[in-house]
């Protein structure tokens, strides 16, 4: 099938400010303490390693103070190829985050499909992108309190050259916190409990062989891996006072570049590395 | 049958029965020989009247003709008359098998070599019986000279010999006869042993060929002798050419005379012919259903018998979609999975993004158009293709940009790269079913090279890699595959699927067994070494496996052939160029197997042989539906009589019962030798599933649920017939009869690792199935006068089998398969051990995840052995063959089903293997009969006591019929149950060998 490659190629990265708001909840929530400051520094970091570390080309949305958990952008949309699905987050109050991020998807070129456009949002469905583990071959869609099977329905209808795979998310709130890419073929997991039983799930609903990297934090599990033009594997993972335990794990990654990276402040709120940024393969033939 | 049933007797008891076989021998000679009266004896011998060639000689068919015309036409001799009779009596598959064995030569010299293997040995198991059979015979004949006369006769003229079938019909009238003789030969023989010896090995290679002979001939249709006798020589008047009509791949229609009974195999070897398609193991035909459901051609079976009343309209399509297309050899085979692809995708089949649409499409020009030129291919022309379901012009547009990328890329590269892509699509190769869970949410299945895929929408929410599948069944709507416990699990679980009917349900069975067998298994499976194969062949995939056919692949050693490419814009083009073929099925066979090079078969000849072989066994379990217990019986003599002389539709119908039977047996034995040889290879096999398959009284029912029967009440009528037997008898009868039954309950095929698993595997015929199908046609009308007799016929022919089962202790196994089996349910635990138990169990298992309520099987185990359900014709009809031991347990279970079906009428027999003979046909000496009437609430009950001296041995029938009369509420089952049981209490010392369940029921719905 068309613009298929190995994962990990891509060549932008969209990201959104922390605005000033962070830490609040979307929905009106009690709002978590959190050190705004140490938030917008770490997300510093982040956007710095990914620019001039790993070398994509990063598009920063503003942030909105409006929409406090707007910096959370993965949620928002989900991108294979040149298709970008615009996600129906189940807060109400955060599908307003999807405006700035469609335009820029437009500015890309990017086939844009809507979700929430249907009446009654496609039938009550939601989705978000922290609940899609793209490996390059398939998609699983965790069904959490975030996303339900409409919503991965729509996801399916979306990228119909791949099966779509769903999985209940038991550890954590979404599927992205216990799982990521950490390579081509390696998914990196947490041990924990809930985790394994995803992952299991998983592996018996896969046609393909992944390599497994098990770390024993949660918050480990959570990484962002490219692979730069320069055919170099970057991996970025949390630090070692966030994971202490998984730090050698990801050592034992050959030949990996990596890029510790702080996000101990949006782990507070459920976040992780990845719910910082959006990835896009604007070269498809690229490799 | 009544006025020989005398003659038996005597026959039995005296010595001059020897004589009077030796008469009926040498009418039999005649008979058999193409020469006429006249000539038969005195030029028999040298009588080289039929040359080997295919070419029939008029001679022959004219003395066909005459005999068929003349079935009463007299034997030379003013005895002729009797001996005639007695000539019924003679087994006749002896005098079939001799009459193949003429032709037999030729298989034997087919290409390959295993194939030959296989076919000897099945050969030789067969054999031994036979050997026996014909020693017996010899002895008996007091002119031995005659019979072998004959046989070496028969091994020169090839051909002259089928003819003999035809002729010797008309002396084999009745059945149950030929089968009582029978028995009593094998008595003589046990008797005669010593005095064989000699005799027997020559008449054993004979009947080796003969064997195989018959395998050919059945390959034909199922009334082998019929076409493979005939057809050749008369086309015209025996054979009924059809022109099947099959929708290629590009769209053209491919017209293909083909003789009526001609097997699905024959048509897909033509229509690979004609695409010139080596690598054929991919494709298959494809036609539909009255649901309009699409189905896949057998190609071991009837093309009418599967078909039924559809039309003779045939699609070609890839059946097993490579996962790695640049595997394949040929890029002609390439560019059939193109265009089935195309079709696919454009049809949304295999659903793909706008991109790999566009990019797809572009391949496809670049293959179909060449390099992109701006002058010819504008946009308005590139609309005439279809590239999508739902086509924009901006997809159009892609396609053209993409294909402009394209340039200098050969149409087979191109082809290439359309396959690479459209291989990674995920539904690339997914066959989906439509089904609901055990919750009744709309799923569907994913049969895939891979495994079974569940999707609820688009969503994959699980998925059953054939390692993990120990087991595939399926009973009446109900799918199920029982899942290997993964690490942290103890128990392996059973999941159920409810598919939208009984059909749907064993389509999806049979698509699972076979894309299990082709792509992950090295070799077909073969049927354990348990003996009941019968439904192994059925419903076991019998082509050549993934492995298989790569490896035949790489032998092909031909230039790249030319080939076509047809622009898919243009589909309706060539209806022109199509050739049209008439070849009758039989010649064509045999050329096939004569010249190895020829025809389809001509590249890697031992692959294709070994899949022919399969084949014809096949086809013989095809035909038996009913036979599975009974089926050891050779009656296939029935069937001729049937064609010639029997006018009324129930000889006919009986007949068929008992060729039936007797195909089944033959395919058993087939299918052991092929077993075994098969064995040593199959330890290179990952695994072996087991495949269950339930046979479903409900098939036909979904069919044939138009009418609705008004009548609320039930009648059910149960008539069980107990015999006193020798007690040693009996006991093998029980073990053959109650591994039939299961057998025709359920086939399993049990994964295991390599070396185990051609013991796990279990297969159980689903005769029962096949017999439904092809009763309804068959015994439509005739069905309840005809049932009774046919069920008499089963029983003779049980009976027979244990003869020659006792006689011959080698080939028991063969005979009463069960034991094997048995030990390999066992194995499996869940399995049943014994046969009796096996389908009670099985139920449980399958209950505790059946999906929707259905009716509980429990009460299922206590009935008796042999049930055959054959409906009236108004109604659907279902057969169900069962054979369980005496214990009378699974009356219930067909019963039961009903409701379920909404059947309006039914007919079901449970047979019990008996030692003699049941009903008139027997030989025996009538000493007393006796009718008793009584009538309590609901029931009336006739008893019918008969008592007869058979052979020295006095035999007690006592036959019950028993009227249920109620509305729904009353539990007839129970009643039924009930009457059963009486009956066994009250003569504890006789044993069920029949019941009848005649069953009218009020339609509530019809379900299909």
């Amino acid at each position: 099938m068309a613009n298929v490659c190995p994962y990990g190629r891509f060549t932008h990265a969209i990201v959104r400010g922390i605005p000033e708001s962070f830490g609040q909840r979307a929905d009106g929530g009690e709002s978590v303490s959190v050190d705004v400051a140490k938030a917008q520094r770490q997300f510093g970091v982040l956007t710095g390693a990914l620019r001039q570390k790993v070398g994509l080309q990063l598009i920063e949305i503003p942030a909105d103070p409006e929409l406090p958990e707007s910096w959370r952008i993965e949620d928002i949309a989900v991108i294979q190829g040149d298709t970008a699905l615009i996600t129906r987050p189940f807060k109400q109050q955060r599908r307003a985050e999807a405006d700035a991020v469609r335009r820029v998807m437009n500015e890309l070129n990017l086939t844009v499909v809507e979700m929430g456009v249907e009446e009654g949002g496609s039938g009550g469905a939601t989705l978000e992108g922290s609940d899609v583990l793209f490996t390059g071959r398939e998609f699983f869609v965790g069904i959490s309190k975030h996303t339900n099977h409409r919503g991965a329905e729509v996801l399916a209808d979306t990228f119909r050259d791949f099966a779509v795979s769903t999985v209940p998310v038991c550890g954590g709130c979404r599927l992205k916190n216990i799982c990521s890419m950490g390579g081509p073929e390696t998914i990196v997991f947490s041990n924990s409990e809930g985790a394994k039983k995803t992952q299991r799930m998983m592996e018996q609903l896969t046609d393909h062989h992944y390599d497994v990297l098990s770390v024993s934090e949660d918050v480990a599990s959570n990484c962002v891996y490219v692979r730069g033009p320069a055919k170099v594997d970057y991996l970025l993972h949390p630090t070692a006072d966030e994971c202490p335990n998984s730090i050698t794990a990801f050592q034992k990654l050959p030949d990996y570049t990596l890029l510790p990276t702080a996000c101990s402040e949006a782990s507070k709120l459920g976040g992780a590395l990845s719910s910082f940024c959006l990835l896009i393969n604007r070269k498809p033939n690229y490799s | 049958m009544t006025t020989e049933v005398g003659s038996e007797p005597e026959v039995k008891k005296e010595p001059e029965k020897s004589s009077e076989e030796a008469q009926a021998e040498q009418q039999q000679q005649l008979a058999e020989q193409p020469a006429e009266p006249s000539e038969s004896e005195p030029s028999a011998a040298a009588e080289p009247q039929p040359t080997p060639t295919d070419s029939t000689k008029p001679d022959n068919t004219d003395q066909q003709e005459n005999a068929e015309a003349e079935p009463s036409s007299p034997p030379p001799s003013s005895g002729q008359k009797k001996e005639k009779g007695i000539s019924r009596f003679l087994p006749p598959w002896l005098k079939r098998q001799k009459s193949h064995s003429q032709v037999e030569p030729k298989e034997s010299s087919s290409p390959t070599d295993t194939p030959n293997q296989t076919l000897t040995e099945k050969q030789e198991e067969e054999e031994k019986e036979e050997e026996e059979a014909e020693a017996a015979e010899e002895q008996v004949g007091k002119a031995p000279e005659e019979a072998e006369k004959r046989q070496e006769e028969a091994g020169p003229k090839e051909e002259g010999e089928a003819v003999s079938p035809v002729v010797e019909q008309p002396a084999e009238t009745k059945e149950v006869k030929a089968e009582v003789k029978e028995e009593v030969k094998a008595e003589e023989v046990q008797a005669e042993n010593n005095s064989v010896g000699s005799v027997e090995t020559q008449p054993a290679k004979e009947e080796k060929e003969g064997t195989s002979a018959e395998k050919k001939g059945e390959k034909g249709g199922e009334e082998v002798q019929e076409s493979s006798v005939l057809s050749p020589l008369k086309l015209g008047k025996k054979m009924k050419i059809v022109v099947c009509h099959v929708t290629l791949l590009d769209g053209t229609q491919f017209p293909c005379e083909v003789e009526k009974r001609a097997k699905g195999q024959y048509l897909f070897f033509k229509v690979c012919e004609h695409l010139n398609l080596l690598e054929k193991d991919y494709f298959g035909l494809s036609f539909k259903d009255n649901a309009d459901q699409r189905c896949w051609l057998d190609p071991t079976k009837e093309i009418k018998r599967q078909i039924r009343n559809s039309q003779w309209q045939f699609a070609f399509n890839v059946k097993f979609y490579p996962p790695d297309p640049s595997q394949l050899t040929e890029d002609i085979t390439r560019y059939l999975l193109c265009l089935q692809l195309r079709q696919d995708v454009s049809s949304g089949r295999l659903p793909c993004s706008f991109v790999t649409h566009a990019l797809l499409g572009s391949y496809t020009l670049q293959a179909e158009l060449g390099d992109y030129d701006p002058e010819e291919q504008r946009l308005d022309s590139i609309a005439d293709f279809q590239f999508a379901p739902s086509q924009t012009k901006e997809l159009e547009e892609k396609v053209v940009e993409l294909h402009k990328s394209h340039r200098g890329m050969t149409p087979a590269q191109a082809d290439v790269q359309f396959l690479e892509n459209a291989k990674k699509l995920s539904m690339y190769g997914v066959d989906l079913h439509h089904a609901k869970d055990s919750e009744g949410v709309d799923i569907m299945l994913g049969v895939c090279a891979n495994g079974l895929l569940i999707y609820k929408d688009r969503l994959r929410i699980n998925r059953f890699a054939w390692p993990k599948i120990l087991k595939i069944s399926y009973k009446r709507s109900n799918f199920y595959i029982k899942i290997r416990p993964g690490e942290a699990e103890q128990f392996e679980s059973t999941v159920g699927f409810k598919l939208p009917n009984h059909r749907a349900a064993k389509r999806v069975w049979k698509v699972c067994v076979e894309h299990h067998t082709f792509f992950r298994l090295t070799n077909p499976e073969q049927p354990t070494k348990s003996k009941f194969l019968t439904l192994g062949s059925k419903f076991r995939y019998s082509g050549r496996t993934q492995a298989q056919t790569r490896q035949a692949s790489t032998l092909i050693d031909r230039p790249a052939p030319y080939f076509e490419r047809t622009s898919s814009k243009r589909i309706s083009r060539s209806l022109d160029g199509a050739p049209v073929i008439s070849v009758s099925d039989h010649g064509h066979m045999l050329d096939s197997a004569r010249t190895p090079g020829s025809g389809e078969n001509g590249h890697d000849p031992a692959l294709e042989l070994s899949s022919d072989s399969k084949s014809p066994q096949v086809e013989e379990e095809a035909e038996p539906g009913k036979g599975a217990v009974a089926g050891a019986v050779p009656a296939e003599l029935p069937f001729e009589t049937g064609t010639d002389g029997a006018d009324s539709s129930e000889t006919k119908s009986k007949l068929r019962v008992q060729g039936e039977n007797i195909y089944v047996r033959h395919s058993n034995l087939m299918l052991e030798s092929a077993e075994d040889k098969l064995n040593s290879e199959i330890n290179g096999q990952p695994e072996v599933i087991e495949v269950v398959e339930e046979t479903v009284v409900i098939e036909e029912v979904v069919k044939a649920a138009k009418p609705k029967s008004s009548a609320p009440e039930v009648s059910v009528t149960v008539a069980s017939s107990a015999t006193e037997e020798v007690p040693e008898v009996k006991e093998e009868e029980e073990k053959s009869a109650s591994s039939d039954s299961e057998s025709e309950e359920e086939a399993e095929f049990h994964p295991q690792s390599p070396s185990d698993s051609a013991h796990h595997i279990q297969e159980e015929p689903e005769e029962e199935q096949e017999q439904s199908q092809k009763a309804p046609p068959t015994n439509a009308e005739p069905q309840q006068d005809a049932e009774p007799e046919t069920t008499d016929k089963v029983e003779a022919v049980v009976n027979q089998q244990k003869e020659e089962d006792e006689k011959t202790p080698g080939e028991e196994t063969v005979v009463a398969p069960e034991d094997a089996p048995n030990g390999h349910h066992v194995q499996d635990g869940e399995e049943a051990l014994t046969s009796l138990g096996a389908v009670a169990e099985e139920e449980e298992e399958l209950e505790p995840c059946v999906v929707n309520g259905d009716a509980s099987h429990a009460e299922t185990e206590r009935v008796p052995q042999v049930i055959c359900c054959s409906e009236p014709p108004v109604v659907k009809t279902e057969m169900v063959t069962i054979s369980d031991t005496f214990a009378a347990q699974k009356t219930e279970i067909a019963t039961k089903e009903v409701p379920i079906v909404h059947t309006e009428t039914k007919t079901i027999t449970y047979e019990a293997a008996q030692l003699d003979g049941t009903g008139d046909g027997e030989p025996g000496v009538l000493m007393t009969a006796q009718t008793i009437t009584s009538e309590s609430l609901c029931t009336t009950t006739t008893t019918h006591i008969t008592k007869t001296l058979k052979g020295g041995l006095s035999e007690t029938r006592i036959e019950k019929r028993i009227v249920i009369t109620g509305d729904s509420d009353i539990d007839h089952d129970q009643a039924l149950a009930q009457a059963i049981k009486e009956a066994k209490e009250q003569h504890p010392d006789m044993s069920v060998t029949r019941v009848v369940v005649h069953k009218e029921t009020e339609l509530a719905e019809d379900d299909d």
